[in-house]
């Protein structure tokens, strides 16, 4: 069909691309993780394993990384928690505000992500808005410092950061599910309920999933909500990669520590992808 | 005429219909779709809803089902208000147009789905599946997935699906529509026995009147979301009450007469008729025509002829479609069993009964 000029001009472009800004990158930063600093803080190529190896002896490292993986737990559970009933209503109950309803789930991703963590600051900080109102009325006499600098303060932006995210793929599922299969359902005695469980659900299985993914994968890499609203006690693995990169100067370590993670979500996605397959239905 | 029709009347309803819908009226938006619907079906009939697309016949089957809610009248099953219970707490089931077979779960499951939501015993369920299935004769296929199967057997297993209930009243909407022609005379067939066999009353939508009539107790013929008439198939052909009916069954001639003294004529046809004198329109089968030479010496009752011109003659196997130009503004259409090649001026006739007078039938 195609002339051999019009593939090669098709397919070299996107792979030069991706060969220079991503093949090649990985495989420094996979060298990167087998040498080690000297005293001197030079990186030398003496090919080892003890980045691996400290990654699961040192605690802090271990705390760090599980408490990533507890955040993103958090933020993945809630999002399919606000996500899902908003999807099934918007998808089966909102008729005419349906297109409205849509776009104000849409529209805090044209904000920058920065503008929405900031926001939170402002929200939960000491002088800010939650506490100012929790002191007018009474409720509390000093400002409540546990909302701010917390892992709740992490998974309070994550969730609201990462929410649309879950929303969108559960919504297209559930767009998806045939009308006429729930009124079958129905017709076959199932109540609205049952219906739910025995068809809805498992039809919508392949929209939770991507969505619980997009949820965990990018909360498990994320170092900006950390950053702003997180505080010492809110560290995530990113911040930890982030510094071994800058103050630290311990390129082979952050390397190792981003190699691990990048294998952990890429066998997440591939375990995902693999159940999403077997609940799609052609 | 009126005492005949109320004893017959009489003699249906003597037993209490199962479903009786009485004066139906639903709204799309400003849109009537159904406009004062009153239907009465027995216990074990096979009853066809028929009519064009926009008719509302599947409106009125989702009525029935509990699809949609109706804006006026009232649907009763027995002694029960169908209209005012939830379509899951309903005794009828549906075979949807697009079999709609749950695609996550296999033959089995699909066909055990209803048993599971009513809580049938446990141990009845995989019995009464499998019985389900071997009457439609899908049982190799018990444990396969949906997504294997042909359009035809997917029916098969919606069928199975809603029987397995043992519903009181089975809405099959259009559910041949989607096979090929070959399959669809089969099925049909198989419909037919299978609702003898298991005397379950069908209540079957199809815009095709073929099928309709080949396959139904009564036909309800619908039309704008009224009822145009409501018979058994021989009678709703063989007696339109209106034009639009004796267009829609079948074909038909219709003629456009003026009755005077006991005869109609129509341009330069005429034959006795016994209705009221004025204007009248008539539907005359084209079966019902023949060639006066073929015609027997005697025939019984009043016969009427013409002479007409044939200006075409298609050939059809058995019988030959003939279209005659009398004279009048439309040709007649005349259907012969094969006279061999015909030109020129010939004589018909036909039995002056053949000639039923048909309302004009109302236009809103």
């Amino acid at each position: 069909m195609y002339s051999r000029t019009y593939k090669a001009g098709v397919t070299i472009p996107p792979l030069l691309w991706v060969t220079a800004f991503l093949l090649v990158p990985y495989a420094i930063l996979f060298c990167y993780s087998f040498w080690s600093v000297s005293s001197l803080q030079v990186v030398v190529h003496n090919w080892n394993l003890q980045n691996y190896a400290q990654l699961f002896r040192n605690p802090l490292y271990l705390t760090v990384l599980l408490r990533s993986i507890r955040i993103a737990g958090a933020v993945t559970l809630l999002a399919l928690l606000l996500g899902y009933p908003l999807a099934y209503y918007l998808s089966f109950h909102a008729a005419k505000r349906k297109d409205l309803l849509y776009q104000l789930v849409i529209i805090p991703l044209w904000a920058s992500y920065l503008v929405r963590g900031y926001a939170w600051k402002t929200i939960l900080g000491s002088d800010g808005v939650l506490n100012g109102f929790l002191q007018y009325l009474h409720i509390t006499h000093r400002p409540v410092e546990f909302f701010l600098y917390s892992p709740f303060a992490v998974i309070l932006t994550l969730t609201h950061i990462y929410t649309p995210f879950t929303f969108l793929p559960i919504y297209a599922s559930l767009e998806h599910v045939p009308r006429n299969l729930v009124e079958a359902s129905h017709d076959l005695g199932a109540s609205p309920f049952s219906t739910f469980l025995r068809v809805i659900l498992p039809l919508s299985l392949p929209g939770i999933l991507a969505g619980a993914t997009f949820a965990f994968v990018l909360t498990l890499g994320d170092f900006l909500a950390p950053l702003l609203v997180g505080g010492p006690s809110g560290i995530m693995i990113s911040n930890i990669v982030v510094s071994l990169f800058g103050a630290a100067y311990n390129w082979p370590l952050g390397a190792a520590i981003s190699f691990f993670m990048l294998l952990l979500v890429v066998t997440l996605l591939s375990i995902t992808e693999r159940i999403e397959k077997r609940f799609t239905i052609s | 005429m009126n005492a005949v029709l109320s004893s017959t009347r009489v003699e249906h309803s003597t037993a209490e219909p199962l479903l009786s819908i009485q004066k139906v009226e639903k709204r799309f938006a400003k849109r009537a779709v159904l406009c004062g619907i009153s239907l009465d079906v027995a216990s074990g009939e096979f009853l066809t809803i028929l009519g064009e697309s926009g008719s509302g016949k599947t409106t009125l089957l989702r009525l029935i089902a509990g699809f949609e809610q109706l804006d006026a009248g009232e649907i009763w099953m027995g002694r029960e208000r169908l209209d005012e219970i939830p379509a899951y707490r309903r005794q009828v089931n549906t075979v949807f147009q697009s079999y709609a077979i749950f695609p996550h779960l296999s033959v089995f499951e699909n066909v055990a789905y209803g048993l599971k939501a009513k809580n049938a015993p446990r141990n009845e369920i995989p019995e009464r599946v499998t019985q389900a299935l071997a009457m439609v004769k899908m049982s190799e296929f018990t444990q396969s997935a949906p997504s294997r199967l042909s359009g035809g057997q997917q029916q098969r297993v919606a069928l199975a699906r809603a029987l397995v209930n043992r519903p009181r009243v089975l809405l099959l909407d259009e559910p041949l529509s989607a096979l090929d022609a070959n399959l669809r005379r089969q099925m049909q067939i198989e419909l037919k026995s299978l609702q003898r066999e298991v005397g379950i009353t069908f209540i079957f939508v199809t815009h095709d009147q073929e099928e309709a009539m080949a396959l139904s107790d009564r036909i309800a013929l619908l039309r704008s979301g009224r009822l145009e008439q409501v018979a058994e198939p021989r009678e709703i052909y063989g007696h339109p009450r209106t034009a639009y009916v004796a267009q829609f069954i079948g074909q038909t001639n219709l003629l456009r007469a003026e009755v005077h003294d006991g005869v109609a004529t129509a341009g330069a046809i005429a034959w006795p008729s016994a209705g009221p004198s004025g204007p009248a329109l008539f539907s005359l089968r084209p079966e019902a025509i023949r060639l006066a030479s073929a015609a027997p010496a005697n025939p019984t009752g009043a016969t009427a002829n013409f002479h007409g011109h044939i200006r075409n003659q298609t050939f059809g196997g058995a019988m030959d479609l003939l279209e005659i130009d009398c004279g009048n503004s439309q040709a007649i259409r005349a259907r012969v069993s094969s006279p061999g090649t015909l030109s020129g001026q010939q004589k018909f006739e036909f039995n002056a009964a053949d000639a039923v007078r048909v309302q004009e039938g109302s236009e809103t």
